[in-house]
């Protein structure tokens, strides 16, 4: 196994190869004994600060990159541009470069716009670590998913994966799509035609309209959320389902599906749940979910990450 | 330079069975002890000794562990290639005990003062004794003192210290390389 990453930057799955993968999961592992010891902390970033922008909502993203750091003890500041000179009209370039004057080793970054970490990355001289960029990618999530089912039924080489619900507005379909293919797994999207990306095929998923198929097929099941704000806001733009009812009829992930399907897959969800709309509070709360679990490895992974490409940073 | 052997198998055998005299003499019955290696090869012989004791005293109950100290290295970025991190597995905590912490050995002492930090996370002990199979005298950067040795050696920086263990394949023994070795 390597002992570095072959990134300096965490933009995306997309740049990792599997043996990175594998050794963030080969750290998370540890991390993860040491989040589940009496003193849940060790001093390895004790010389480090991170700015931690998130220019998007988020509570367990944000929550877990913070606890993540701390556990590493690295010193943090927390940005976010409601409340700051963003609303003035500062730019991403100025911002990040105003933060990083106050000698910031590694920014967070959590941006609506596609590609912002790319992007900065090419325009400042830090270390991005990408928390959501937009509908692109969230490689943390896509990391912890992996990590988890890799738990629970072990390597993921040859294992089926179906990701379910709102592939089109979803980072974190992507980057799951991408983390799982490097280690082997085969991957199905399913969902309403019009959630579905158009040439989602190109990246050699298969795709699948039916839920009880994709669940009848699946060794785990990831239940992405309908994400309601990013669905049509006016009445000028055509909705992708007529009513969060008719969504929930068809792809809601429940009791009967499972018994339809003669199959009980592991339920992954990355949070935050529409208890009731893409998954039942039983199914949720049930013995084949790993909800809580995904939550726990997310600081664990992002130790890791947070961990391995702090090794890269010379004084 | 022939690298020189410094234990060779018997006098390896010789060894641990003082060592294992020396912990009963001061820890009786070792109900209040723990013995504790550093990964990986504190580990190795933590467990060579651990079993020694049970074959001299199957009575005592001693309890041991393993544990990585990557994260508490004193050199992170210092080094031009990260270390792998290891396996911590401590299921008891130290709180109150005694900690015979086990490496085989000790260099700079740099291990052994990270070893005192990851020790933290599990509880204060009563007290920690270090056991050390090879101690190379001269060479401490921090003021660390082994209670238990099994062998001094005067070395030099650039000579290295192998301990070849059975499970690599080899015989128990101790060899002293130069650099010009390699």
């Amino acid at each position: 196994m390597n002992n570095s990453l072959s990134v300096k930057h965490l933009l995306g799955i997309k740049q990792l190869t599997p043996e990175d993968i594998q050794l963030i999961f080969h750290h998370a592992e540890k991390f993860k004994k040491v989040i589940n010891q009496p003193i849940k902390k060790v001093p390895s970033l004790r010389d480090i600060t991170i700015a931690n922008l998130f220019s998007e909502n988020s509570t367990r993203t944000k929550l877990s990159f913070e606890l993540a750091e701390k556990r590493l003890s690295a010193d943090i500041v927390n940005f976010s541009s409601s409340g700051s000179s963003v609303k003035k009209g500062e730019t991403l370039i100025d911002t990040v470069n105003n933060i990083l004057s106050m000698k910031i080793d590694m920014v967070v970054m959590r941006h609506s716009s596609p590609g912002a970490p790319h992007f900065l990355k090419e325009n400042t001289n830090t270390v991005i670590v990408n928390a959501g960029d937009g509908t692109h990618e969230h490689p943390t999530q896509g990391l912890l998913d992996s990590f988890s089912i890799r738990e629970k039924i072990g390597d993921l080489k040859g294992k089926k994966v179906a990701i379910v619900g709102d592939i089109k507005h979803s980072r974190v379909a992507l980057s799951n799509i991408f983390c799982l293919q490097k280690q082997g797994a085969e991957v199905m999207v399913c969902g309403p035609a019009t959630l579905i990306p158009r040439h989602i095929k190109e990246l050699g998923v298969q795709v699948e309209y039916d839920l009880v198929k994709a669940v009848e097929w699946a060794d785990a099941v990831n239940m992405l959320r309908i994400q309601i704000e990013r669905q049509a806001s006016s009445d000028k733009e055509v909705p992708n389902f007529p009513s969060l009812r008719e969504y929930s009829n068809l792809y809601q992930l429940n009791k009967e599906v499972l018994i339809k399907a003669k199959n009980k897959p592991l339920i992954l969800h990355p949070g935050p749940i529409n208890r009731g709309v893409e998954i039942t509070t039983e199914l949720a709360d049930g013995e084949q979910s790993v909800v809580l679990q995904q939550v726990e490895n997310g600081v664990a992974i992002r130790m890791a990450v947070i961990y391995l490409l702090a090794s890269h940073i010379k004084r | 330079m022939k690298p020189k052997v410094l234990l060779d198998k018997k006098l390896f055998e010789l060894v641990i069975n003082r060592l294992c005299y020396e912990l009963i003499e001061n820890h009786d019955d070792f109900r209040n002890t723990v013995i504790i290696g550093i990964q990986p090869r504190g580990v190795v012989l933590a467990e060579l000794i651990y079993r020694r004791l049970k074959k001299i005293a199957p009575k005592i109950a001693l309890q041991y562990g393993a544990l990585d100290i990557t994260f508490f290295r004193d050199d992170f970025r210092r080094r031009e290639d990260p270390v792998l991190a290891n396996t911590t597995k401590i299921d008891f905590l130290i709180e109150g005990k005694r900690v015979i912490l086990v490496d085989d050995v000790l260099f700079t002492g740099r291990t052994i003062r990270s070893a005192f930090d990851a020790l933290l996370a599990f509880g204060r002990p009563d007290a920690i004794e270090l056991l050390v199979l090879i101690e190379r005298r001269f060479s401490l950067q921090v003021p660390v003192n082994p209670k238990y040795v099994g062998k001094s050696v005067d070395s030099i920086a650039s000579q290295r210290v192998l301990v070849k263990w059975k499970i690599d394949g080899e015989p128990d023994k101790v060899i002293l390389h130069t650099s010009t070795d390699e």
